[in-house]
């Protein structure tokens, strides 16, 4: 895949709201894959983490905002405890989830979980399920 | 806890009063959000966290020892937030004008410390009435008890402390790789097919190393690892699951207890059957 990376896109108001919602340092990471390597979803994932971080900081907002990858995210941090960088991933992930959120983009519609299910599942699967994929 | 998870919470109780603990529930106390808020503008939703914290302090107590380990998380993560950052505290302090000024003061446990460091695992030993003898349990911890670093309650990537337990009661402990694998969380209300790959991948692992059944501490875990065992053994020729414990189960059978404060007949994977065939039930 051939990328134009342009000033345009790298002083884009997506890399600046990520930047800003996650605190963290986009160019400190030095794109070793630790956090692909350890994360429990990545080959469900259609962009891997790693390649999260590179596109995110480049300004590739479409690419990221059409991947999936942010969605299946666990925020289990198994990337942020491994990174060598002290880099926060799970930070960037619900940055990038909270810039379509908000935008109220919801990921998922409560209604759409059946009834059996919302009695079956525990409480804290519905809140933090909820908390992470609605506005 | 008092509805999905009796079987977590009941054992518990009894439990800590057996060994000279009595643990007093928060009054007023509200659901924490289940997840730290991750962003760093996103100061409302450390608003529930932080009320809790503020009952705790209000009944003039330091101390705050959680059973669920996703409240555990998300109450240590905002403590250490309110600890740490002047700016945000005074932020959400001057939000909730009504309460009382919070900069942390409370220490936010997980029961299994308060069983390490304030009873100690020989002495929880000298308490145990029926050693949970040649019963092989793969500790599984998740990931909120250890993860992030700031708020693990042992070793990131070596804990130890649910083998520790599991030894003071006579359990054989079976290491496992897949100990710290997530289970997916609440991935589940979206995406349960992955969830369903992710127990399969766990449990699978935990049998080949020897284990009968897992011990853990979180309800999601339990509902993710646990409810489509069943769905699993039909899909895939050889599947076949395990019994789930909670850690508080164990606990409360160790030291004798009633076992009908330890609800079995609410966890998945038939744990009654595998707790007589050792003869630890009658």
């Amino acid at each position: 895949m051939s990328v134009t990376i342009s000033p345009k896109r790298l002083r884009s108001e997506f890399v600046r709201k990520v930047k800003e919602l996650s605190g963290q340092n986009l160019q400190s990471c030095y794109q070793c894959g630790m956090c692909s390597g350890n994360c429990p979803a990545a080959s469900n994932m259609d962009l891997s983490p790693r390649q999260i971080i590179e596109l995110a900081r480049l300004g590739f907002e479409e690419e990221i905002v059409n991947s999936k990858t942010v969605w299946i995210c666990a925020s289990c941090l198994a990337c942020t405890v491994n990174c060598p960088r002290g880099f926060d991933l799970s930070k960037v992930m619900e940055a990038i989830r909270l810039l379509t959120l908000r935008e109220n983009v919801d990921h998922i519609r409560p209604e759409d979980i059946s009834p059996q299910e919302r009695c079956e599942l525990p409480q804290i699967a519905m809140v933090s399920g909820l908390r992470k994929f609605t506005g | 806890m008092k509805t999905k998870a009796r079987n977590l919470e009941e054992p518990a109780v009894a439990s800590m009063e057996v060994l000279g603990l009595k643990l007093e529930e928060i009054p007023r106390w509200n659901c924490c959000g289940a997840v730290y808020s991750l962003a760093d503008d996103d100061l409302i939703h450390q608003v529930a966290p932080v009320r809790n914290l503020i009952r705790v302090k209000e009944q003039g107590k330091d101390k705050l020892a959680t059973l669920c380990a996703f409240c555990f998380n998300t109450l240590k993560r905002a403590n250490l937030l309110m600890r740490e950052n002047a700016e945000k505290r005074d932020t959400i302090n001057n939000f909730m004008d009504e309460e009382i000024n919070y900069s942390g003061e409370v220490k936010v446990v997980h029961i299994l410390e308060v069983l390490r460091d304030e009873i100690g695992w020989e002495a929880l030993t000298q308490k145990v009435k029926l050693p949970l003898r040649e019963l092989k349990v793969a500790p599984y911890y998740g990931c909120t008890l250890l993860r992030p670093r700031e708020v693990a309650i042992d070793s990131v990537e070596n804990p130890t402390i649910l083998r520790e337990f599991l030894k003071a009661l006579g359990a054989s402990p079976v290491d496992f790789p897949e100990s710290t694998r997530c289970c997916g969380s609440y991935q589940i209300i979206s995406n349960p097919d992955d969830i369903s790959e992710y127990a399969r991948n766990i449990l699978n692992s935990a049998l080949k190393h020897g284990a009968e059944a897992l011990v853990l501490t979180c309800p999601l875990c339990d509902y993710n690892l646990g409810q489509g065992q069943k769905e699993l053994a039909k899909k895939h020729n050889g599947f076949k699951g395990m019994p789930l414990f909670y850690f508080t189960q164990l606990l409360a059978l160790a030291l004798g207890l009633d076992p009908q404060v330890c609800h079995f007949e609410l966890n998945y994977g038939s744990p009654e059957s595998l707790l007589r065939e050792k003869n630890l039930l009658s």
